[in-house]
């Protein structure tokens, strides 16, 4: 358990982020990684939720992030964006501040961060993931309908376009804001539970999709909670309470002392962790 | 984009109509009927009249539109402790060189409703208070400050201080030409933000986490509807009042939430309604004598929430009921169809007739209740009555909907007892209601998934495509679908 929270330490404690660029022994620059995490602390009301996070994440990965409830998971995926006020520490995101590279990230947020009742319909929210690409001021083009509709078509939603989304049941908004998200065309994908409250046939839908994106070369990072599906569905992980963990290839840090690490504390969830470890 | 041109030229007007002549005021002229008093209304010559008009039209505009964001954003409240935050501003404008200036008043005013709205922020960010309380404070303590400073100017000697009570319930009659040209100029300003900036707007109210992470500058939004919201506020405040200015906001909004499902119709519905309660008002204010213009404002707004309520297309009340009834009249005639049906079956289809006796007995009612119901089938033409109306024989729609009604029935209950291992006297229930909700596409994937089985739990024939056809009716199971049933 120790030795992958000493690597990711070792390797962030780099003075400066490896993102500014490595000189490849051809010559060539090295792109810098999707995401790029350095002392990460955040405090709500001065009450810090999460401690010094270090980590890089390599291009092209499926990234599950899991840990206890109020370990800080959608807060981690929230600070990278910006979305809350760091303590102290940097986040980069393809070498860049995320202001400057925020047309390259998609974003899911927890479905329940919405109210279902606004008035828009299906194809509305979808529209939405293209104004990141608009001039202020600028109405979406036929094009990003065009976009709109394809995502729409990709999650199986294109029929429901019309439908105001409230009418929807939970599975089939979770796929709404995956469209979205998908219709933002970015490299690198926050999802905040997009498993949370879905039907099985939705979380195998989903999860083909996410593996397909992975497959075209982008990056996902994924909060999820459930942990007998995490080792399946993802080739790394992000092991969080309030500090990290562990974080590596599913492989290597999916094991019984990172996990008590992890959930110290919470014996049922360990006892059915152990169960699903020893049933295999 | 048609609607908001309209709009647009409709605010220009608007602000071009009023006289500059300056004639009685509207509440002086006592010598007339009511009936004299509205043809004297809609004749439009008086000019303070139509000052009065355009405003209160104007501000039902302005107040509607802002008011649509207030209730998408379920900030109803917020315009609320708004509307009364900026009382103590209106009485310091008032104070500034002791006459109501529309400038001074305009300017206190907006400075106190932003004080308010600064206060309820602080109070959310540095107490654990929440915002109901926080707005509950702003409200009441700034209102109360204002009532105080009111007093006060009361009781100082000098100054023009007629139609400053106004401000308390409105009297859209007290508008000057200033008044008007400022109510226009930020109806002008509301629109044009909210047209040209629709798509911020829209994204910042119903996801702002998700504008944030692209890169939108969504606090400034926020901010600068609340300006805009400030600006409505005070600008309406001496046609509608510092109390019920709230409700010019929060109630044609509401009303058009309830017509229609998209954020663009919400605010044209929402800008239509309050255009229509503000002539209202101002017209029920000047029939009545004098009466204040607020209340008969509000009670016009409400009057067309009422209607929305009731006679909405999608979730009005009178709607809603419609298609239960409408629904339930024909799950009650599908019923009948399916005792016809079983009637036949248990004589083995041997006749085509079913009397209104079997029928009633069948479903265990009275004979008249039969009768009623073999009506009903006859007004859908499903059957045909025999002369002496004793019997009834189903026509080809009839048997072809009675055979659907019955194949769901069936159909439903193997899958069921087959697909989800419920037993088989467990399924009966839950088939008298998905028979008649199933849809040809389901009832296809059904078969298939039951191998086109062709006998319920029950050992019961379930009709296949080949029965319903009319000609079938005397054997329908010689279609290959087994053998004959009855046992």
């Amino acid at each position: 358990m120790n030795r992958s929270i000493t690597e990711s330490r070792t390797e962030a404690g780099a003075i400066r982020p490896a993102s500014e660029g490595i000189l490849m022994n051809d010559g060539t620059q090295a792109s810098p990684p999707p995401l790029e995490v350095h002392d990460l602390t955040v405090a709500y009301h001065k009450r810090p939720v999460l401690y010094g996070l270090d980590l890089t994440v390599p291009a092209g990965s499926l990234v599950g992030i899991i840990g206890p409830n109020g370990a800080g998971k959608s807060t981690f995926i929230k600070a990278v964006m910006g979305l809350l006020p760091l303590s102290c520490g940097w986040v980069k995101i393809f070498g860049r501040s995320f202001r400057e590279s925020c047309h390259r990230v998609g974003y899911v947020p927890q479905r329940e961060s919405v109210d279902w009742d606004f008035p828009v319909n299906v194809m509305d929210v979808v529209l939405m993931g293209r104004y990141g690409r608009l001039r202020l001021a600028q109405r979406p083009t036929r094009q990003d309908r065009e976009i709109a509709r394809e995502c729409l078509e990709k999650v199986k939603m294109l029929p429901f376009a019309n439908r105001q989304i409230g009418n929807l049941s939970g599975g089939q908004q979770q796929r709404v804001f995956l469209a979205r998200a998908l219709a933002q065309e970015s490299d690198l994908y926050l999802m905040d539970e997009p498993f949370a409250g879905v039907d099985a046939a939705t979380e195998t839908a989903i999860i083909a999709l996410l593996r397909e994106l992975k497959l075209r070369g982008k990056t996902l990072l994924v909060v999820h909670h459930d942990l007998a599906s995490a080792r399946d569905y993802f080739d790394m992980l992000v092991l969080l309470n309030m500090r990290l963990v562990a974080f590596g290839p599913t492989n290597e840090v999916f094991t019984p002392e990172v996990l008590q690490t992890t959930y110290g504390g919470r014996l049922t969830i360990l006892t059915d962790v152990a169960q699903t470890l020893g049933s295999e | 984009m048609k609607r908001v041109s309209g709009l647009v030229l409709f605010v220009g007007l608007a602000v071009l109509v009023p006289d500059i002549v300056e004639a009685a005021r509207i509440n002086e002229v006592s010598d007339s009927t009511v009936l004299d008093r509205a043809v004297r209304f809609f004749s439009f010559r008086d000019p303070s009249l139509r000052n009065a008009l355009a405003g209160s039209m104007l501000l039902g505009v302005c107040c509607g539109l802002m008011g649509t964001f207030l209730v998408v954003r379920k900030l109803s409240l917020l315009g609320d402790a708004l509307s009364h935050a900026v009382l103590p501003g209106v009485a310091l404008g008032f104070l500034w060189n002791m006459s109501k200036d529309p400038i001074a008043i305009f300017v206190g005013a907006t400075i106190a409703g932003l004080l308010g709205a600064g206060v309820v922020q602080l109070l959310r960010a540095t107490t654990k208070h929440k915002e109901d309380a926080a707005l509950g404070f702003v409200l009441a303590s700034f209102f109360g400050v204002g009532i105080c400073l009111f007093t006060m100017i009361q009781n100082v000697p000098g100054g023009n201080k007629s139609g400053l009570d106004k401000f308390m319930f409105g009297q859209a009659a007290a508008l000057g030409r200033g008044d008007v040209i400022l109510l226009g100029v930020v109806t002008v300003l509301a629109l044009s933000a909210i047209v040209i900036f629709y798509k911020e707007f829209a994204i910042t109210s119903f996801d702002g986490g998700f504008a944030r992470s692209l890169g939108m500058p969504v606090q400034a939004f926020h901010y600068s509807l609340m300006l805009l919201l400030a600006f409505a506020i005070v600008s309406s405040l001496q046609a509608v009042g510092v109390v019920l200015v709230s409700a010019m906001l929060v109630v044609p909004a509401a009303a058009a939430f309830l017509l229609t499902d998209r954020l663009g119709t919400m605010l044209a519905f929402s800008a239509v309604f309050g255009m229509i309660s503000g002539g209202a008002g101002a017209f029920f204010s000047f029939v009545g004598r004098n009466l204040p213009t607020g209340p008969f404002m509000v009670l016009a707004a409400a009057a067309v929430f009422a209607l929305a309520l009731f006679f909405g297309p999608r979730h009005g009340i009178l709607s809603r009921w419609w298609r239960q009834s409408t629904r339930s009249a024909r799950i009650a005639r599908e019923n009948a169809l399916k005792a016809i049906y079983h009637v036949l079956e248990d004589e083995g289809f041997e006749t085509e007739q079913v009397s209104t006796r079997e029928l009633a007995e069948r479903r265990r009612e009275t004979l008249e209740e039969a009768q009623n119901q073999l009506g009903a089938l006859r007004r859908h033409q499903y059957v045909t009555m025999s002369s002496d109306g004793g019997s009834a024989s189903l026509t080809p729609e009839g048997w072809h909907r009675a055979c659907e009604i019955v194949r769901n029935h069936r159909l439903w209950e193997l899958y069921l007892t087959n697909a989800a291992h419920i037993p088989a006297d467990h399924v009966h229930e839950d088939a008298e209601k998905i028979e008649h909700v199933l849809g040809e596409e389901t009832v296809r994937m059904l078969e298939k998934r039951l191998n086109y089985a062709n006998r319920d739990p029950h050992g019961r024939l379930i009709p296949g495509l080949e029965d319903m056809r009319f000609e079938a009716m005397r054997h329908p199971r010689a279609t290959g679908f087994g053998s004959p049933g009855g046992n």
